[in-house]
């Protein structure tokens, strides 16, 4: 045994039983010395065997040129598996360890206890390198352009997965709107429907006669609203299921992107309160050391650096930490515990984030008017909803599944739910040619853009856009 | 163990699948490179130097599609050192391709700048792929066919005359390097050893009379634009007939409402003032094509471009000669540089002429230049 690795084995010891002694409770964790170009391989991959594809080779050159740069430096990687794998920086100094592992023990402890990782598998590092294999073998059997052309497509939707379904009980995701033609309300509805145009014309005619009047015309639109509207919201499984002309390895493709999608999905709703709590505990943990002066000093310098604030956009250990530290002075231990136990960074936010701490963090709302980066809000209540608006559904806009016979013709029928912000029309197209490359039929997209509902439809790699005709043009 | 801690090290210096995937997405950069030929070759950067440098372009790094929010039509939120006041600015728009100190506003998802380094040569190889002078006639031969040789093999036994003096120097240093008797004299002695000759292969020379006739209308009504959309124009023409073809003759016409001959220099510098009629290249290039250029002999190719802002009355006699520069041509091509959306008169003048070998392009956009070279020479 080398002298890292007995080192690093007495003070994961040392630091497993304080951690216990403090509440934390992890599964075991195995940790590997792995050198910095090992360790930023595995970051841009998210594990230690993935699959092959460009998009990782471009993460990892950027994480590379930001390593050589010295711009920033990883000092772990944690995996979600029971049990854990911890991946350490070769070369860290004994007190950057002590803060490391401290680190990852309370990320175990998150991902054991925060009820969003419980449905993720506790095996994923060997399912993933089964899924690499199989891959790999695709590739020598079909060929690496179809593999690596199917693979651009399926990668293009990977975040459009149901993971509520998938954290929920395990129900039989077989109901699915397929070819649903016939759902709109034939007779009952028509009189409805009528109702429904005149009260927009009059919407249209009186405009902002009095405050609220939009949330009135949403609760009367919706009691006009005839059945509840069947969509779906796996595009993924949809496509792996119902994709007409797909090959079945081409739906193991799906498949294998979809397990895995589900399976970091977690994580990236639990950004900010997952590292902001492993923060918290590994700054707590070395209270509880008995460090030396210059072990301390060493200490608070790699803790201010993980907590810089970032001059663009959020650091989510600064922020998340700093809402921990906020919610420990007025709250028992046992209350940070359910707090990890049941919150993500959505619920995190909205239900903790102070005026005070908005205040004292300096944070603000800005956009772009005009050719100029401008602040707009800095209300605290702004700020957190405009926090809370950014997290939803991950960050992704919402694509659910309409249909899978438009037209009779068997296109699909997507819909963008919009919830007030314009997609990127650049993107956009060329998402969508992708998805129609998978779909083999028509695609059509359903948003607004510029507050007008427009319709995408891409067909043999062409896109065409047109405008939904403004009344009576419900036809979804 | 107790705590199930294992500590462990692996040796991972196999592990090379980062650098296989970074290979593959520089691959596809590249892919796209060519794709962007149109834009690339209009680059003021590249027509300056002469071709000369290598170019580094500025290449966003391929883009990883998916639904995403449009990022200048949200709100963010940041988090500023001081206390920030609602209608603060904090940066402007990014200039093209340079980070902004700002506060915030540098973070561009997707702004991934990619530096593709590029040299003239591979750029002009790509590009003249694709072309050739079309229509080369091979009866047109030379009178005097003669037989190219090609320095392609070294050999140790061969012409004195032929020795390479570069290889043998280089056998003579080897062969003291490994000598185990050190030369403490260090002189340099060549051996018949040493000898290196270089040899030839003959090979038919096929080449074939090819003149190029450049033209360009430099009146007043050719601005800033249509001047250098000609120019790069003829920038690759050139080059691509000086790498293509060792002996294709190239002559430079201007005109306004005179023809003249001037020389590449002058062709590609000079601006001049007043009218355009076009008929008087043509008959200058007629004249040339009669005293110098029997079309019997030679492969002829009347290159033109000009706004098209042609006086109307001239109109039918350039038809008419354009008629007679097509017959004793093997292709004409004739580009009109346009900024307004119609077609101007000479273009739909010559529109009658159904010969093909009559190349008509009409240039709107900068990377329309790249469509025309191929429209003329393929």
């Amino acid at each position: 045994m080398d002298y890292e690795i007995s080192t690093i084995n007495t003070i994961a010891r040392e630091i497993a039983q304080v951690a216990r002694g403090m509440g934390l409770d992890f599964y075991p964790v195995n940790f590997e010395i792995v050198p910095a170009e090992t360790l930023y391989t595995f970051g841009a991959y998210g594990m230690p065997v993935r699959f092959t594809h460009w998009s990782f080779g471009k993460a990892f050159y950027k994480m590379k040129i930001q390593y050589d740069l010295n711009l920033s430096r990883i000092y772990e990687l944690v995996i979600n598996t029971n049990p854990a794998y911890a991946f350490l920086l070769e070369g860290n100094h004994i007190t950057q360890n002590k803060l490391v592992i401290g680190h990852v023990y309370a990320h175990v402890d998150f991902f054991k206890n925060n009820r969003y990782f419980s449905r993720t598998p506790k095996d994923m590092v060997e399912r993933m390198g089964a899924h690499a294999e199989k891959i790999r073998d695709y590739e020598l059997q079909y060929g690496r352009e179809l593999i690596e052309r199917t693979l651009d497509a399926v990668l293009s939707i990977q975040e459009h997965v149901d993971y509520r379904a998938h954290i929920g009980d395990n129900e039989i995701m077989e109901n699915v709107p397929y070819v649903s033609n016939n759902r709109s309300c034939d007779r009952t509805c028509t009189a409805k429907t009528k109702n429904k145009l005149n009260l927009e014309k009059k919407k249209r005619t009186k405009r902002a006669s009095f405050p609220y009047e939009d949330l009135w015309g949403d609760l009367l639109e919706d009691e006009y609203k005839c059945l509840p509207q069947p969509e779906y919201e796996d595009l993924l499984y949809y496509i792996m299921k119902f994709a007409p002309g797909l090959e079945d390895w081409q739906r193991d493709l799906v498949s294998i992107v979809r397990e895995e999608s589900l399976y970091f999905y977690p994580q990236i709703e639990t950004k900010i309160i997952n590292e902001g709590w492993a923060t918290f505990w590994h700054a707590r943990i070395m209270h509880e050391l008995d460090l030396t002066d210059a072990e301390s000093l060493e200490f608070a310098l790699m803790h201010s650096q993980v907590v810089q604030p970032s001059r663009m956009g959020l650091n989510p250990y600064y922020l998340g930490v700093k809402i921990w530290e906020s919610l420990a002075k007025a709250k028992s231990d046992d209350e940070l515990f359910e707090i990890r136990e049941i919150e993500n960074d959505l619920s995190f936010i909205r239900n903790h984030l102070t005026r005070e701490l908005v205040e004292e963090l300096n944070l603000f709302n800005y956009r772009k008017v005009g050719a100029h980066w401008q602040v707009t809000e800095t209300e605290w209540e702004k700020v957190r909803d405009n926090l809370v608006q950014q997290l939803i559904n991950g960050g992704h806009p919402r694509i659910v599944v309409i249909e899978g016979d438009y037209e009779g013709k068997g296109g699909l029928y997507l819909k963008h739910r919009h919830e007030g912000i314009d997609l990127d029309v650049v993107y956009l197209e060329k998402t969508l040619t992708l998805v129609q490359f998978l779909w083999g039929k028509a695609v059509v997209l359903e948003t607004v853009v510029d507050t007008k509902k427009v319709i995408y439809e891409s067909f043999n790699g062409l896109v065409s856009r047109r405008q939904m005709p403004r009344a009576g043009g419900e036809t979804v | 163990m107790d705590d199930g801690i294992i500590v462990s090290r692996d040796d991972w210096s196999l592990h090379r699948k980062g650098y296989l995937d970074q290979t593959r997405h520089k691959e596809k950069v590249e892919e796209v490179i060519k794709q962007q030929l149109g834009d690339l070759i209009v680059d003021e950067s590249i027509i300056l130097t002469d071709g000369k440098k290598n170019t580094k372009i500025p290449m966003r790094s391929l883009e990883e599609f998916r639904f995403r929010y449009d990022f200048n039509k949200r709100n963010h939120t940041g988090q500023g050192t001081k206390k920030m006041v609602p209608g603060e600015i904090m940066g402007r728009e990014k200039a093209k391709g340079k980070g902004s100190t700002g506060s915030g506003a540098g973070e561009q998802p997707g702004e991934d700048i990619y530096e593709a380094e590029v040299s003239y040569e591979d750029l002009a190889n790509i590009l003249f792929e694709e072309l050739k002078l079309p229509n080369l006639d091979d009866k047109k031969r030379p009178l005097i066919a003669h037989d190219c040789p090609e320095f392609n093999d070294v050999r140790k036994k061969g012409l004195m005359a032929n020795v390479d003096k570069k290889r043998t120097l280089l056998e003579s240093i080897k062969r003291q390097a490994f000598s185990p008797k050190k030369n403490n004299e260090a002189r340099l002695k060549i051996t018949p050893e040493d000898l290196r000759f270089k040899t030839w292969e003959t090979r038919p020379n096929f080449e074939t009379n090819a003149v190029i006739l450049a033209m360009m209308d430099t009146s007043g009504s050719m601005g800033q634009f249509e001047k250098y959309i000609a120019r790069t124009f003829f920038f690759w023409m050139v080059r691509f007939l000086r790498l293509k073809y060792e002996h294709v003759e190239i002559r430079f016409l201007a005109h306004h409402t005179e023809a003249k001959e001037v020389t590449e220099e002058e062709f590609f510098t000079r601006g001049e003032s007043g009218g355009t009629r076009c008929s008087s290249v043509y008959k200058f290039a007629l004249e040339l094509i009669e005293r110098q250029y029997p079309a019997a002999h030679h492969n002829i190719y009347p290159i033109h471009f000009t706004d098209g802002d042609n006086i109307g009355s001239d109109n039918s006699r350039a038809l008419s000669l354009m008629k007679n520069l097509v017959e004793v041509s093997q292709v004409v091509g004739y580009g009109e540089i346009l900024r307004t959306h119609y077609s101007s008169t000479l273009m739909s003048t010559l529109k009658r002429i159904t010969d093909p070998k009559l190349r008509l392009v009409t240039i709107r956009d900068r990377s329309e230049v790249y469509v025309a070279l191929k429209t003329v020479f393929s």
